[in-house]
Parts: C-alpha cells; structure tokens; sequence
C-alpha cells in the first residue's frame, strides 16, 4: 500500500486558514524574548543593573520571561507565517537560543529539562485519557519504575542488594536459574501464541485464564531469573560499590521503556476491563500501592530516606563537543541531558503523531467515543487499551529513568499521588487528546510549579502570613481549580484537537451548522464553531486515503 | 498462645472492627446514594467528609469549656456537621456537576477530582489561618473511658464484656449507636417517604420519574443533601474515634468508603453498610496477620506495617471489580447500546 498523496498533515491541518501573513511579527517577536531571556539570564549584566537586575532575577519574572519565550515556538507553530521563519525560531529557539542562555545560568537548563520531563509524560497520559478516553489516576507509578530501575543498579543500592542475595542464596543458583529461564521462555511463547489466536477469534474463558496462567507464569520465570542472577552475581559486589559502570547508561534506556511497558501491562490486565469511573479509583489506588511499596522495601529503595547518589550517564564525545563551544566543565551533563531530553521528546512527538494517524491511533479514539460500537466494528477492545497503556507507560518510564539521572537521588516523596494529578491537569489544560495542547499545558503548569508558587511563596513568607496559607503550598487548589475550570468552561483545552473539540461541543453545532469557520480564533474563547466545509473533508480524506 | 486466648484475642479484634465498620458504612452511603442517582463518582465525597470531622472539632474545642453534659454536645456537634456538610455537598453538585450532567462521562468525574482537591487546600487553610494543621478533637470528660468501667452502674456488663475480650471505650459504644440511628433514619427516609420514593425513582430511570411529575434535579439535590450529612456524621465519628484528623485525611478512608460500597454492590443502601462491616474487620485482621503467623507457626512477619493495612481496600477493590463487579448485593448491569 503506497501512502496516499493526500496524507492530512498534523501541521498543516491547523486553524491557520484566513489569517494573514505574520512572518514579520513572528521574527521581531522572536528577537526580543530572546533578547530579553539573554539578558535576564546574564549574571554580569544583571550585577551592572543593581535593583533592577535583582528585580529580573525574581522567580515569577523569570517564569515571565521564560514563558514569553517559549511562546515564540508556540507562535511559530500556530501563526501563518513563511515555512523558513516558522523553522528558524523553532530550531533556532530549542537549539540555539535556549542552551546559549541556560550557558549563563544553569538553573533555565534545569527548568527546561524539568518542563520536557513533564511534558513527555503529559505526552503519555494524553494517549491513556486524550486518545484512549482511559481515565489512569496512577500514571506517576509508571515514571517511579523508570527511575527506580537506573535509581536501584546505578547507585550503592545495587551492591547491597547483592551482598543480601549473597548472604540468602535460598536454593541452589544454577536450578533457580534453568527453571527461571525455563518459565520465562515457555510463558513468553504462550503468551505470543495465545495473542495471536484471540486477535483473530473472539476471547474465550479458556483462552483468558491461559493468557492470564502465562502472565503470571512470566513475572515467576522472571523473577526467578533475576534472583539467580543476582546470587551468581553477589561475588562481585565490593567492586560495585557505586552501581553498573554508567556505560550502562544507554542499554538502560532501552530497559527502563521496556520495564515500563511491562508493568503498564501487568497493571492493564487486571483493570482495563473496567468502566471509567471503576478504572480510575482502581488506578488511583495502584500508584499508590507502587508508592507505599516503594517506601516499604527498604532493601531495594531505600525507603523514604530515598537512593542517593545514583549514578550519571558518562558521555565522553559530548563532554568534548560541549567544551568546544564554550561551555563550563560543570554545565557539560545539564547540557547532555538538555540534548538528550530534546531528542527523546522529538521521538516521543513523532511516534505520537505517527500512532495517532494509525490503525490504532483509530481504534483508540473509537474505543474513546463509544466502546461497544468499536468492539462491534471488530476493535479488540482489551489488545488496545493494553497497547494504550504500554505506549503511555513507556514514555513515563524513559523520562523516569533520565530524571533519576539527572537528580542523582529519588525518593517516594517524587512518585505521590499529587504528581499524577499534577500530569493530569497539564493534559486537561492544554486540551484531551491534542499533541501541541499537553505540551503547552506541561509547560505552563511546570512554569507555574517550580517557579511561580515559589516566587510566590518567597514574596509572601516575610508578610507574617502562617506557613499553612502560604500561596506557595497551595499546589493541589490551583491544579484542582486547574480541573474544574477547565471542564466547566472549555473542556477541550486551551489548544483543543479538532475532533475531540467537535465531541464535546456536540450539542452546540446542530443549530450552528451553517455558521462560517472562524478557525483562527484561538484566543477568542469560542473557537469552537463548525466549520461545514472544512474538517469534514479532511476527514473523508483520512478515511478514503488509508484504506 | 492457647486457644481461649487466641478466641479472645479474635473477638476483640472482630468488634473492634465493626466499630471501624460502622464509620466506613455510614461514609460508603454518602458514595453510594450519589451513584445511585447519577452514576458518579463523588470523588469530594472524602472531603465532604472530613469538613464534618473539622467541624466537629471546632464545636468540641469552642464548648470545651463550657459546662455542658457531653452528650448535648456531641448532638450539637453533629448537627452542625450534618447541615454544612449536607449543604456543601448540596452546592458542590450545583456548581460544579449540574452544568455537566450531560458531557461525557469523563469530564464530570475529573471535575469530581478537581473539586475534592480544592476543598483539601480550602480546609487546610481555614486550619492554617489559626496555625492549626493536625487537628486534635477535645473529647467530653469520660468519652475515652472503658465502656461501663468498675466505678460505674453497669459494671457487671463492663466486666462480662472484657471477659470475652471486647474492650470498648465509651465513644466507641457512642459511634454503633449513632450510626445506627442514622441507618435507622435514613431508612425510614428512602423507604417511607414520598421524598425517598421520588429519589429512589429518578436513581431508576430520571427521564420517566421527569414525567411523572417528580423534579429530577430537586431530588438530586436532595440527595446530595443527604449523602452529604451522613458524611458530616461520619466525619464527627471518625474524628472522634481517632482522635486527630488533618486536611488530607479523607483520602484512605474515602477510598476505603468507596470499596465498601463496590463490595456491597455500588447503588445498593443495604450492601454499602454490609461492605462497611466487612472492611472494617478485614483492615483490623490485616493489621494482626503476624500474630497469626505466630500462632500458626507458618512465618514471623515482625510488625505489618500501618500503610500495608490500608492497601488492602485497594486490593479488595481489585480484587472485587475482577471476579464480582456487581458486588455482593448488586444488581447486575448489562450495557446497552
């Protein structure tokens, strides 16, 4: 099958109709927020300023400033303006710009890295609620895993976890060992086998338990593996004193996504059988499990004291390369990190859009809609959510794994359930389902989370006003105004995805259907009305074209 | 240990966890009413919850010093609890989830989840402003004290109960027979009343109950209204039975709530106060699984920690919606098209 001709972009498929030309304003408005973010971030220049310098160093300025830049890629993306002007403050922004600021003052890398961070797990989230419509309270879980899995062998952990296996072998290693490998090869067979059946018959109570039998049979056979592994390997402990050499650093990338996936499996089969509201106290409650075990097993996390110090990624050629240009010894891995973090998150976007347009990207928006309509159109109802769940849960375990990296110490303290919520509000803020959306929304709740309430909470401490008021701590109202608001007066988000805007305004279109498309008006709040001509036929297109 | 010992040691721990029972049944119906008539999940139901807890402290700690019998202080305790947080729960369905009723399911229930977290930071700082966080109820003189101790008219009871290994403190006996008067009332409501007919025909079919003249969205409110004082209640019984309470402290037994009344069969009045009991005992034997272990010989478990006793609602909640989803008695739930 050739790709059709007609392939709707995702780029081009945006409310930018009927605008004009703002090439111009996109690049003035591009050179002064860099300016400005230069010069705020410039320690020297701000000296020489006095006041005014201290005044520009204020978190809540900052965040000003930062967002101001960062809505230039916004612009670019959403402004009709010449494709070489759209690319250069794109590029420009993220690669140049950005890291030549963050070369003054490491704490705006940090932040962005954080902002790219979250705005990969609202990525995933947003397939699990935006496309899925699967409503995952626990997803935090899933980036616990990540960062507990590089946390646990790249720091002293690992050689404690050893020296117990030494010292508790249990039975002997080499038939732990056969039978370990023996269940995971056999179970991970039947399991294939059993898939492929059920993806061409309906699922019956045999073929469920057999698939159910050989889960459990492979989380057994891994274990067993693992821990013969771990005797055999509890030798070499003392020379593992600091963790894996971090040359394991990039075969744990791949791991840790796999890790990942797997748990979003384990969890997803006993739960995505389950309708909405069931789905998300059951979600709520196993984050919260993951949370508490990771508080609990001492021997392995470190209870809540938390893992310290994990061990960082050793990158030789970048530290050569980040040296060439300028940068100082100390900035070098924040600098690996922004580059890798950006590349991660390109990926995690291309895949996204890419799984949007696809089979499945389709039988998750037609399991969302309305699910007994999908299965009777021959969606596998449980294959997709499971695979919903897996793609979320692996962007979350990367970005885990990276943040444990660059923390260099975690704790459950970073998994509780108000980090699931906070991810949550950036997918709702920025719009269900609407890739441009939950990135802007991560953005704007990150901004608001490491610098706004603590600039505010700064401000406001010398004022005599008791700790408990402080606006600083007053995350989980703003994050839950965050919700309510949103879902009262737009729930689409601020930048909705077309479709999903169609939905939820159903109601308001039948006795709007002749209305002209006003496409553009973002910013004016309705933005929501029908435009008849328009996205039908893009979506008779999609339809027509793939088939 | 010997058996009588063990059988004791049982018994003790079974009543103690009707008491706990009886806190969570009369929490799960507040979930369970709610769902009954919109199919949603009251996620601020927890925090309706500890807004009776919070103000029941605050009636508790104004009338500490005053000379008053403790039990008429306890009454205008939880009246004041009923009505505001009836009222609360009244107004949280008019703002935030009669404007949604007909959105798609999602929406309303993050909505729900929005609202319990601003009621959390709204309860915090009413605390905070006087420097309060963790709330320490000051309990009538006496309602600590060993249920009919040796000094009192009823000490044969006292000490037959001991016997047999219950030990009850007089707030505890306070709690069963609050609880059930309210079960009593409630009863005499949905079952008798003209008012309890027409909510329970809108929880059956709102369009039909519409045109038989009942006002659907009246009856809700009445509802909330209702699920919201039995929150009150139980919040003032929670406080007391535990002693302090904080802002955040509606989460694990709201979460507890709720499994009961999916265990009970969610929707169900009935299963909602039989899934209570049934919790309660089952958190208090998770909490002595080592003592078991000991006695059976099978493993030392050292000490259960405090937050595995609490997962276990949300395993039974697993554990539950897998292999019985309508509860115990639910009715079952075909989705039509």
């Amino acid at each position: 099958m050739t790709a059709p001709t007609s392939t709707p972009n995702p780029f081009k498929n945006l409310p930018r109709a009927g605008q004009p030309d703002r090439t111009v304003l996109l690049m003035l408005f591009f050179i002064i927020s860099s300016g400005i973010l230069l010069a705020s971030h410039n320690a020297p220049l701000l000296e020489s300023l006095g006041s005014l310098g201290s005044f520009l160093k204020n978190p809540i300025v900052e965040a000003l400033f930062v967002s101001l830049f960062l809505a230039n890629v916004l612009f670019a993306y959403l402004w009709k303006a010449a494709p070489w002007a759209r690319m250069l403050v794109g590029v420009g922004s993220l690669l140049f710009v950005l890291p030549l600021a963050g070369r003054e003052d490491t704490s705006l890398l940090d932040l962005s890295i954080q902002i790219m961070i979250f705005a990969a797990l609202a990525l995933g989230l947003n397939i699990v609620v935006g496309l899925a419509g699967l409503l995952d309270l626990g997803y935090i879980a899933f980036f616990a895993v990540g960062a507990y899995l590089w946390g646990i062998f790249a720091s002293p952990r690992f050689a404690e976890v050893l020296r117990y296996y030494g010292e508790n072998p249990g039975a002997t290693n080499a038939g732990t060992l056969a039978i370990g490998l023996f269940l995971l090869v056999v179970t991970i067979a039947s399991l294939v086998y059993i898939s492929r059946l059920t993806a061409r018959t309906a699922p019956t109570a045999l073929s469920t338990w057999s698939f159910r039998l050989a889960s459990l049979g492979a989380v057994a056979g891994l274990t067993l593996t693992l821990r013969a592994v771990m005797v055999l390997m509890s030798g070499s402990a003392d020379s593992l004193e600091a963790g894996i050499n971090p040359g394991f650093f990039w075969l744990f990338l791949a791991l840790s996504i796999m890790a990942a996936a797997i748990v979003g499996v384990l969890i997803g089969l006993p739960v995505l059988k389950l309708k909405g509201d069931y789905l998300a106290i059951i979600t709520l409650g196993l984050g919260e499990v993951i949370r508490v075990l990771a508080n609990n097993l001492d021997l392995y996390s470190a209870g809540s004291q938390g893992i310290t110090p994990i061990g960082t990624a050793s990158v030789p050629w970048f530290n050569t390369l980040a040296g060439a240009l300028g940068f100082a010894e100390d900035q070098h891995y924040l600098l690996f990190l922004y580059a890798l973090v950006l590349v991660v998150i390109g990926v995690i976007l291309l895949v996204n859009v890419r799984l949007d347009r696809s089979r499945i990207g389709r039988a998750w928006i037609a399991i969302r809609d309305d699910e007994v309509a999908a299965q009777a159109m021959g969606v596998p109802l449980m294959q997709t959510k499971l695979i919903a769940f897996a793609t979320g849960a692996s962007f979350a375990g990367v970005m885990g794994m990276i943040f444990a990296a660059k923390q260099t110490f975690i704790s459950p303290e970073s998994f509780v359930l108000n980090q699931s919520i906070m991810v949550l509000a950036m997918v709702i803020l920025g719009g269900m389902g609407s890739f441009p959306g939950v990135i802007l929304g991560a953005g704007v709740v990150t901004l608001l989370n490491l610098r706004i309430l603590p600039g505010l909470g700064e401000a406001t401490a010398n004022l005599g006003i008791p700790q408990e008021v402080n606006p600083g701590q007053l995350q989980r109202l703003i994050f839950g105004a965050i919700l309510v608001a949103m879902m009262l007066l737009r729930p689409e988000g601020l930048l909705p995805n077309r479709r999903r805007q169609l939905e939820l305004h159903h109601e308001d279109h039948q006795e709007d259907d002749s209305a002209q498309g006003n496409a553009g008006a973002l910013g004016k709040g309705g933005g929501d009305v029908y435009s008849a001509g328009y996205a039908p036929a893009k979506e008779d297109d999609k339809a027509g074209g793939s088939r | 240990m010997d058996f009588a010992t063990l059988l004791t040691f049982l018994i003790g721990v079974i009543t103690g966890g009707l008491v706990l029972g009886f806190v969570y049944a009369i929490i799960a119906l507040g979930y369970t009413m709610v769902y009954g008539v919109l199919q949603l999940i009251n996620f601020a139901h927890s925090e309706v919850f500890v807004t009776g807890a919070v103000v029941g402290f605050e009636v508790f700690r104004v009338l500490a010093p005053v000379e008053m019998n403790g039990y008429l202080k306890l009454l205008i305790a939880l009246v004041a609890a009923m009505t505001i947080s009836g009222l609360l729960n009244v107004v949280i369905e008019r703002l935030a989830y009669r404007p949604l009723r007909n959105s798609p399911r999602l929406v309303p229930l993050i909505t729900a989840i929005g609202v319990s977290l601003i009621l959390q930071d709204v309860l915090r700082v009413i605390e905070g402003f006087q420097g309060r966080f963790d709330l320490t109820y000051t309990l009538p003189n006496g309602f600590s004290a060993p249920f009919c101790g040796a000094e009192s008219t009823c000490a044969p009871v006292g000490k037959f109960l001991t016997g047999i290994g219950v030990s009850l403190q007089l707030k505890d006996v306070i709690l069963v027979v609050v609880s059930l008067l309210s079960l009593a009332v409630l009863n005499y409501i949905v079952n008798r009343t003209r008012l309890g007919k027409a909510i329970r025909a809108v929880a059956q079919d709102r369009v039909t109950a519409g045109l038989m003249g009942i006002d659907a969205n009246r009856m809700i409110s009445a509802t909330f209204l209702i699920g919201g004082a039995l929150g009150g209640i139980s919040g003032v019984l929670f406080g007391m039975k535990f002693g302090t309470i904080n802002a955040y402290s509606g989460f694990i037994p709201g979460v507890t709530a709720f499994t009961a009344a999916v265990l009970g069969g969610i929707g169900s009045i009935p299963g909602a106060v039989l899934g209570g009991l049934l919790l309660g005992v089952l958190e208090k034997l998770i909490g002595v699984t080592n003592v078991f272990g000991e006695v059976l010989g099978i493993a030392n478990l050292g000490v259960i920690d405090d937050s595995y006793s609490k997962l276990g609602a949300f395993i039974a909640l697993v554990l539950i919606l897998i292999f019985k989803p309508t509860g115990l008695l639910g009715k079952s739930n075909v989705e039509k098209v």
